[in-house]
């Protein structure tokens, strides 16, 4: 039993959160956020030169895959300060998704150019009215003579504008909701017969409706053999957007309890008040149960897949779900009416644990999918 | 970052199940999966059993006769303890003045209350509450007034655990009413036995016989059952109350509570299906289980910052509270499982439970005061 980092590892972590806070602190962040783009193509090019582009990728690519501890470290610095770069949209489900499924030479030909940061590959797999169900998928894709298209919507596509490149999950065979018949095809963002709808999202991140009209494409892998590395793929993305909360459940709480010590109501602190004390005392406990779970996550996401990786992972993210909807509500709350301000950072990162509660199933979700996997675990 | 226990625990770990398998009486056994009484004789021959074993003593260094076992270890022994039904050690000798004495007490104190703990012949109870002194604790009056070589005691503590089969009481009392409240209390050791003493117990709201006052008039105690200084009490306590909350999350117990609350709902019925089986009672089993699993590793984190010697302490009132919750929210689920059934207040009822475990947020410092601790020292409010 281990809680602490190695050197090597606290290394890393210090070296990614020193960055951050230099470089993107809340004025500089709030113009990248201004920006027409909504993200900024000289931090991605910084973060691929500290080398955060490769924790997914395997040694054949110069990585250090798993990374179990480097990556929850940096998703921790990552929340903490609400980046706006696809880097869990392309340097983790992206790579992992190319990394588990593409053939040798297409991970020889992906992977080395998104880790450099000179390409930006992302997932396209939910679809309108499927919410948060994995296996749903009812975009399909053709074969004919030697090559692939794809024809589908998928909605709430994160950094499609960003993207240049598009990983489409499309039927091959099967109805919509079989996990078999799934598979994985690399579309060119800009390529004929794509059409992008893009908007912001709640917190700023820039996003995309995606129409495919017989837009062509390469498949990644086998034929039909997709869900797997999917499932792969999108539990490591859960560990990660774990990770990525309590970063921000811990930047939240310590903004709120600083806050409360600096406002005065009726002659002292505000912090001196017991309801209020108590109240960032259960913030506390939300926050130190969902790092717990967060480490839970971690540890399971790099398993083999099966019943007690998903069920580990679900329950993390109720555990942290939970959290981010308390915490980031309350610390709202306790501001008072700068909490409800665009102007500081606590509706900020509220409007960040918002999205993150949802991100890749919300709590409901998640804990009918803990039942699930946990009657079969249990053999009931 | 590692989760799990290295080959050497694992490896402690088979061996205090093979012990437990073996050595706990099976009546006793029952007796505790099932939720009823357990004896007093039930509780005193498992502390022999153990004492035989060289395991009286699981939280106690090697050198006053305990195992020497690390924080993971003693917490490995209490988790397969709880999992596998065995009656609960008393805390009150063990957790409570035990590691009091060894700090603070004098050698001859050591020498003659430490191994009479371990061996249960002496069974300890704890005298710190009052009517008039709960979460204000350092408000108490029991008075202790020095007399030649004896002190005095005159006064009444109130929720006395288990009193009734003790023959030891430690006490806070007042000696010095002049100065402030923290700075005026001592830590004494009483003979149950003692010209004086009463014990009165307190009927709870399940039936059951757990509590009771304890009242002292012209109570004589020699001055050599003094523990450390006179008015040095409050230090004392407070040392004391960061030891009875080593473990007080008691994961192990609401894992095995927790499992049987899956088999009561899994027998149940509804809509012709297992109740367990219907998505509103799942869901709300669900959200325990992923709670405690989550407690499960908040503990080992507090294990693995205790093991490394750094700061122990406020840690410990998070876990109170969570692991409190975690508890009382299993034996409400158990007994809603059993529908109109959980009327019937019978020995071992559900309910009765459920009646029970209403304390556990209020003793041991009400999970209030745990939120105070936080505030205070965690949060720095």
């Amino acid at each position: 039993m281990r809680f602490t980092p190695t050197p090597e590892q606290q290394q890393l972590g210090d070296m990614v959160q020193r960055f951050l806070g230099e470089q993107y602190g809340f004025e500089a962040r709030r113009k990248i956020l201004d920006s027409r783009e909504g993200w900024s193509r000289e931090v991605w090019s910084k973060l691929a030169e500290l080398g955060l582009l490769s924790l997914q990728l395997p040694e054949e690519q110069g990585g250090m895959a798993p990374a179990v501890v480097e990556t929850l470290l940096t998703a921790s610095a990552t929340g903490k300060a609400m980046l706006l770069e696809p880097w869990v949209s392309s340097a983790i489900i992206g790579t992992v998704l190319i990394r588990e499924l593409g053939s040798a030479r297409q991970r020889e030909e992906m992977l080395p150019a998104m880790a450099a940061g000179e390409r930006i590959a992302v997932p396209a797999h939910f679809e309108p009215r499927a919410r948060y169900d994995l296996r749903f998928v009812a975009s399909s894709a053709r074969r004919s003579g030697g090559s692939w298209t794809v024809k589908g919507v998928k909605s709430v596509v994160l950094h499609a504008p960003a993207a240049d490149v598009l990983l489409v999950s499309a039927r091959t065979s099967g109805a919509p909701e079989e996990p078999a018949g799934v598979s994985l095809l690399a579309v060119a963002r800009e390529g004929p017969g794509v059409s992008l709808s893009p908007y912001r999202t709640l917190d700023g991140m820039c996003a995309a409706d995606v129409e495919l009209a017989d837009a062509p494409g390469t498949l990644i892998g086998a034929e039909g053999a997709a869900f797997a590395g999917l499932a792969t793929a999108f539990d490591q993305g859960l560990a990660v957007r774990c990770a990525e909360a309590v970063g921000a459940l811990q930047a939240i709480l310590d903004a709120t309890v600083e806050y409360t010590k600096t406002r005065q109501q009726f002659g002292l602190p505000i912090a001196r008040f017991q309801a209020l004390q108590h109240r960032m005392a259960d913030m506390l406990i939300h926050v130190e149960q969902a790092r717990s779970m967060s480490y839970l996550a971690a540890m399971r996401a790099a398993e083999p897949p099966g019943r007690e990786r998903r069920r580990a992972l679900a329950a993390a993210k109720v555990v942290v779900g939970e959290a981010c909807r308390f915490v980031g509500q309350q610390a709202v709350q306790l501001h008072g009416g700068m909490g409800v301000t665009d102007e500081i950072a606590v509706s900020h990162l509220f409007r960040r644990l918002t999205a993150l509660e949802m991100a890749l199933g919300d709590t409901a979700h998640h804990l009918e999918q803990f039942v699930a996997a946990s009657a079969e675990v249990e053999g009931t | 970052m590692d989760l799990s226990f290295s080959a050497e625990e694992l490896a402690f770990r088979d061996e205090v199940r093979a012990f437990i398998e073996t050595n706990v009486p099976a009546d006793t056994r029952r007796k505790v999966l099932e939720g009823l009484e357990v004896s007093a004789g039930d509780t005193l021959r498992w502390q022999q059993t153990l004492y035989k074993q060289g395991w009286g003593g699981p939280n106690w260094p090697k050198e006053f006769g305990g195992t020497g076992w690390d924080p993971v270890k003693q917490y490995i022994f209490e988790e397969e303890s709880a999992a596998a039904g065995t009656p609960r050690l008393l805390p009150f000798g063990l957790k409570m003045v035990g590691p009091v004495l060894m700090r603070f007490g004098s050698i001859a104190q050591q020498k003659r209350f430490l191994p009479r703990i371990l061996s249960g012949e002496h069974w300890w109870a704890q005298g710190y509450s009052e009517p008039g002194a709960g979460s204000d604790l350092a408000s108490l009056k029991t008075r202790a007034e020095r007399k030649g070589e004896h002190y005095v005691v005159n006064g009444q503590k109130t929720w006395i655990t288990l009193a009734q089969h003790a023959n030891w009481i430690f006490c806070l009392v007042r000696t010095d009413p002049a100065v402030k409240k923290q700075a005026g209390i001592s830590f004494l050791l009483i003979d149950m036995k003692s010209p004086g003493v009463t014990v009165r117990p307190i009927r709870l709201l399940d039936g059951s016989r757990e509590v009771n006052e304890v009242w002292f008039e012209d109570v004589e105690v020699p001055v050599e059952n003094l523990v450390g200084d006179e008015n040095g009490g409050w230090t004392y306590a407070k040392f004391l109350l960061g030891h009875e909350r080593t473990n007080i999350a008691g994961v192990g117990g609401s894992k095995r509570e927790l499992a049987r609350l899956k088999r009561i709902a899994s027998e149940e019925r509804k809509d012709g299906k297992p109740l367990l089986a219907d998505p509103g009672f799942a869901a709300r089993v669900a959200q325990v289980e992923v709670e405690l699993m989550a407690l499960e590793i908040t503990n080992l984190r507090v294990l693995a910052a205790e093991a490394e010697r750094r700061a122990p302490g406020p840690e410990a009132s998070l876990l109170k509270i969570k692991g409190t919750e975690i508890q009382q929210a299993i034996s409400e689920l158990m007994m809603h499982a059993i529908g109109p059934r959980a009327l019937a207040l019978r020995p071992g009822a559900l309910a009765a439970t459920y009646l029970n475990l209403r304390k556990t947020s209020i003793y041991g410092g009400s999970n209030e005061i745990q939120k105070n601790i936080i505030a205070q020292t965690i949060l720095g409010l």
